[in-house]
């Protein structure tokens, strides 16, 4: 599991590790909270090409059902297929095996710090 | 008495007191039972209470005239329905086009069509109290999915038109296509056609249609989505579609059929011809035809497309302790969760018909519908034989149930059957059509009759006709595949066996025939049982919806008769009663909307204003209407937030369409601005739709059409007492102003239009079609229309008044235990009350759905969750509950509440008390957890299981514990499991 106070993060409750070109976005367990139980994770084709701040994935529970935006442009080179047939691992672990694409990306938009999104969801 | 009357008569009419009268029956709070409740809420009569609670400015003017009689006793009004039902005429009908004559097994009528056991239930959303209907409507899914060959069906659609309808769009969003073209079958239903062409209009799919009678070699290279096929065709044709459909698919396009459920026991699935779609009807299982509904529609499609799916869809889950149980899956999909982004806006559906279609399966069984099956195609044989052989010109060589005959003059060959009493069908100047059904087989002289139509006497009879050996279509097209193997459809062959299965699912099941259903916005009030006799009269069962006019004098007039009063008591010029739900009621009334701007030339006119607190539904018709949906935002006190209207309004001043706003609120409150807000929008050039969910507490005090209505919808299975019947049928009238009347539906082939004031003569002749058949669901009614015969104007205000009283007490009495979220005028509500649980599961952790599960356990079913405020109930006891029920769900409440703070004092652990286990079944209470008999909880058995003492002599026991609502989803099963699952 990621340290989440050096993660970064998305005002719609996403989480992004960067590590060299490559970034792995996740939800936050706070949206994973909110969302309830996870039944469904639509992720996007490897390969294929994603822009900030579009929809590119579906999460779904039984009672709600959450977007997944691409928080950076770039490529997907990476969907956890785990989630996909496993999508509670979205509740069970969501800094860690949870993580949903891995994005390769040129240049990084700012991010929320960890302190900023914790004010932003009241913690 | 004098108490009497000053209560429940509010506007002064001594009548209402007295045994022969309905209201008095109908309304649960006597005189005495309401100035008790007056004097909690604080008010002298019911009349002032009402007065206070409405805002002053949309107060009703007195009618100087009302069409409205005076109320009828129950017998009264029965006799004058006889008189209405000896208005039609019931014919031999060989109508078809997808209705078709059928016999309902009588155990079928009275133990389930006949029973407020399944009539009154409400839609399975606690699942745990309903096992039954949920077993009966998963029977249903394997049922259609059995026949059609496809693996995921769902729990019913509305009827087959806008089953097909629904299947173009599933198409539109899974294919992988850029086409924007639909092809449609020459050889479809006219009715599907026409729906097809509205619907697709208003999202802007373009349809192609074209004659399928192709060589493979011949189908035709085109960029399409999708494709709908009729099989049979309209006209009888039986074909392969196979190549059309492999045609399709190579280009990226789905394919949809549309497939007889009695034919599909002899021919080749429409899953084995390699179809990703199947939709159609079931109520040639059984299902009477009542002037085209309610029946059930099906769709079923391919492993891959379930999310794609719309409507309700049953799935098996497991309970808190692993046992198999039956719930609603994959919720994400539907409108109340994705508004605008829903698969659909569908959501009441066609439940009671879906379980009689099923039933029929369970009873007759594979081998005996294979048998009805074999025999209508057989005695179709024979008429063709004897025709061919007297030299009559049969034109179709591949059928089912369906020939084309050539003659010299159709409208003279349609007269000579009529004076035998039968009805065929006109397809053009020289060509009649006729269907044979399950009914014309069991009528002795029949076919000998209709011979004598063409002139022909019967003459080789059935020699060498074997019903089991009649083939008159191509032997590819033959049925090999299985069906209906499980045990269910093998089982309950006596009468015996299947009055008491249907008896042991009814008993699983909570309905209002058990205690107080009180679902916020969901209007869970009395269904008499004078206003559901005539439903299964055969003079009202037993009419073809394309019937000539001159066989519905009886249907027209009552049609008309519930026009006029429900245009009087909203205040309206015209109301269509086509729409087969709510849903398809604010369809219709957006599309009359659009119709309305296009008519002026304002063809940008597409943003649709809608409350964030609007009920999902709305938005997602609004996608329907082809409408832009834009959110309004609402204040603290829950009303539409008259600053954003006015800045939304600002923004859009060029493409305003309408405002859709629900009145009293979703929030359960008369909003004082509310005419402030209709100003706002016609003043701008916009619409005002009002959504009529609420109009139950309306009814005599004030009137959409007063207050700025331009449009609304009513759900007669609300206001006007048709049953809920376990989610549908439904009735969604569409009422409308006179300058929105040329744009409500039509239908091409109604025998008359029921509107006035059409206006314009040169409107497309579909003109908005919203259901496939001409009047909606004309069968049920008779139940709208007694209600208001025997209320009279007088009664059905006397009953706005007991809902608002009612919902006044509740609200008073529990306002100590509960915050109650959101308050109108003087601090009162209307007819509903929001409980605001959030502080108590913030101070306790018990949740919104423990205090749902936990009223299980005393005997009620829970108010609505978490609408329209997350970790809220919502209480609407209706007028029809008496004082003692209500008091009895207010006492549950607070001690559910007294639970939940023994929890949070520690009294019981936050893990380990009645709530969070809640509901108990009495296995758990006897064989434990673990199975040993031990008990090994903080609380006592009785404490779980009689929490109040009233419960040891009646108890409602829960067949199955709470229900793992992510595991049915994350596995999704729905069919029927085997029976091995149920062993323990």
């Amino acid at each position: 599991m990621a340290d989440k106070t050096t993660l970064q993060y998305t005002a719609e409750h996403e989480w992004v590790l960067v590590e060299g070109v490559v970034a792995t976005v996740g939800i936050t367990a706070y949206a994973a909270e909110k969302l309830g139980d996870v039944v469904f994770v639509e992720l996007p084709d490897v390969g294929s090409g994603i822009a900030e701040g579009k929809v590119i994935g579906e999460i779904e529970s039984t009672k709600s059902v959450g977007e997944l935006f691409a928080p950076v442009d770039g490529t997907v080179v990476a969907a956890n297929e785990a989630v996909v047939s496993s999508p509670e691992l979205v509740n069970s672990d969501p800094f860690g095996e949870g993580w949903l694409i891995k994005v390769e990306f040129e240049t990084l938009p700012t991010l929320l710090s960890y302190d900023e999104y914790s004010r932003l969801v009241g913690e | 008495m004098q108490i009497e009357q000053k209560a429940a008569a509010p506007s002064g009419s001594g009548h209402l007191s007295g045994s022969g009268d309905f209201a008095s029956r109908h309304i649960g709070t006597d005189g005495v039972a309401q100035l008790e409740m007056l004097s909690v809420v604080g008010y002298d009569t019911v009349e002032e209470l009402v007065l206070a609670a409405v805002p002053e400015a949309i107060h009703v003017e007195p009618l100087e005239h009302s069409s409205i009689p005076r109320a009828a006793t129950e017998r009264e009004a029965l006799a004058e329905l006889r008189i209405l039902a000896r208005r039609n005429r019931v014919n031999r009908s060989m109508i078809g086009l997808g209705y078709y004559d059928t016999i309902t097994p009588a155990v079928i009528k009275r133990n389930v069509l006949e029973n407020p056991s399944w009539y009154t239930a409400y839609t399975p959303y606690q699942p745990e109290i309903s096992q039954g209907r949920l077993e009966a409507l998963i029977n249903f899914q394997t049922m259609i999915e059995d026949l059609t060959g496809l693996d995921i069906a769902n729990a019913s659609m509305l009827d087959e038109g806008t089953a097909v309808v629904e299947g173009m769009l599933l198409a539109r969003r899974a294919s992988k296509s850029a086409s924007n073209v639909f092809l449609v079958d020459a050889d479809a239903l006219p009715q599907t056609k026409a729906l097809l062409a509205n619907r697709a209009a208003a999202v802007g799919i373009q349809l192609h249609e074209t004659p399928f009678d192709l060589d493979p070699a011949d189908v035709p290279e085109l960029d399409v989505f999708g494709a709908f096929i009729q099989y049979p065709g309209a006209s009888g044709r039986v074909w392969d579609p196979s190549p059309v459909i492999a045609a399709v698919k190579a280009q990226g396009g789905l394919s949809v059929v549309a497939a007889d459920l009695l034919a599909l026991t002899l021919l080749k699935s429409p899953g084995e011809l390699g179809a990703d779609v199947a939709v159609g009807t079931s109520q040639r299982f059984g299902v009477p035809m009542g002037l085209g509904g309610p029946h059930a529609g099906y769709m079923a499609v391919k492993k891959g497309l379930e999310r794609q799916l719309p409507g309700r869809l049953v799935g098996v889950s497991q309970d808190a302790t692993g046992h198999p149980a039956y719930r609603l899956s994959l919720q994400a999909r539907e409108q109340h969760i994705r508004r605008e982004k829903a698969t659909s806006n569908i959501c009441t559906a066609q439940v009671l018909l879906a379980v009689m279609a099923s039933m029929y399966a369970v009873y007759h069984g594979p081998s005996g519908l294979k048998l009805i099956a074999q025999k209508v195609h057989a005695e179709t044989a024979l008429i063709a034989r004897e025709l061919r052989e007297a030299g009559v010109d049969v034109r179709s060589d591949s059928f089912f149930d369906t020939l084309e005959v050539g003659v010299v003059s159709a409208d003279a060959t349609l007269a000579a059957a009529r004076e035998r009493r039968i009805n065929l069908r006109k397809v053009d100047d020289t060509t009649v059509a006729l269907s044979v059904d399950e009914l014309w087989t069991d009528l002795s002289g029949a076919t000998e009759d209709l011979l004598a139509v063409f002139g022909v006497t019967a003459r080789g009879g059935w020699d060498g006709l074997s019903p089991r050996t009649v083939r008159e279509f191509e032997s590819e097209l033959v049925r090999t595949s299985d069906y209906l193997t499980h045990p269910v459809f093998n089982t309950h062959r006596s009468e015996t066996a299947m009055m008491r299965y249907l008896k042991y699912l009814a008993d699983k099941d909570y309905a209002l025939d058990r205690g107080m259903i009180p679902l916020g916005s969901c209007t869970m009030k009395l269904n008499a049982a004078t206003e559901m006799e005539s439903v299964t009269w055969p003079e009202f069962g037993g009419i073809h919806p394309f019937a000539p006019e001159e066989d519905i004098e009886g249907y027209l007039q009552l049609i008309e008769d519930l026009q006029g009063w429900l245009a009087e008591v909203t205040g309206y010029d015209e109301v269509s009663l086509q729409p087969n739900a709510g849903s398809q009621g604010e369809l219709a009334g957006l599309l009359a909307i659009r119709g309305y701007h296009h008519s002026r030339g304002d063809f940008n006119r597409t943003t649709c204003l809608i409350p964030a607190s609007a009920h999902g539904t709305n938005a997602a018709s609004a996608v329907l209407a082809g409408m832009k949906v834009v959110v309004v935002a609402t204040n603290e006190l829950g009303n539409v937030d008259l600053d954003d209207l006015r800045a939304k309004i600002a923004e859009h001043a060029d493409d305003l369409a309408a405002l859709m706003i629900t009145y009293p609120s979703t929030h359960g409150v008369y909003e004082h601005e509310v005419r402030d807000i209709t100003d706002a929008v016609h003043t701008a050039g916009g619409q005002v739709y009002v959504d009529g969910a609420n109009l139950n507490a309306l009814l005599g005090y004030a009137r959409f059409g007063d207050f700025g209505g331009d449009v609304s919808h009513l759900n007669l299975h609300k206001t006007f007492c048709i049953p809920h019947g376990g989610g549908g049928p439904g009735v969604g009238p569409v009422a409308a102003k006179a300058h929105l009347a040329p744009f409500l539906p039509g239908h091409p082939m109604a025998q008359r239009d029921t509107i006035g004031h059409r206006g314009d003569a040169e409107q497309p002749w579909h003109r908005n079609i919203v259901s496939a058949a001409p009047y909606g669901s004309p069968s049920i009614l008779p139940i709208s229309w007694a209600y208001v015969r025997m209320m009279g104007a007088e009664g059905l205000k006397a009953a706005t008044g007991a809902a608002v009283l009612a919902a006044n007490y509740v609200a008073a009495r529990l306002r100590d235990h509960f915050p109650v979220l959101y308050a109108g005028d003087n601090g009162l509500v209307a007819h509903e009350c929001i409980l605001d649980l959030r502080p108590l599961t913030e101070a306790t952790g018990v949740t919104v759905d423990d205090v749902a599960k936990r009223l299980i356990d005393y005997g009620f079913h829970a108010p609505t969750m978490s609408f329209p405020v997350a970790g809220t109930l919502m209480v609407e006891p209706t007028e029809s509950e008496d004082l003692v029920e209500i008091d009895r769900f207010i006492a549950a409440m607070i001690a559910i509440k007294a639970e939940a703070d023994a929890v949070a004092a520690g009294r019981w652990p936050a893990d380990d008390n009645p709530l969070v286990n809640a509901p108990h079944t009495a296995q758990a209470v006897i064989v434990g957890d673990t199975g040993t008999g031990e008990w090994e909880h903080a609380y006592s058995r009785e404490e779980a299981v009689y929490p109040v003492k009233s419960l040891i002599r009646g108890k409602y026991w829960p067949p199955v514990r709470r229900i793992d609502q992510a595991y049915g989803d994350r596995n999704l099963v729905c069919a029927c499991p085997p029976i091995e699952a149920f062993a323990d």
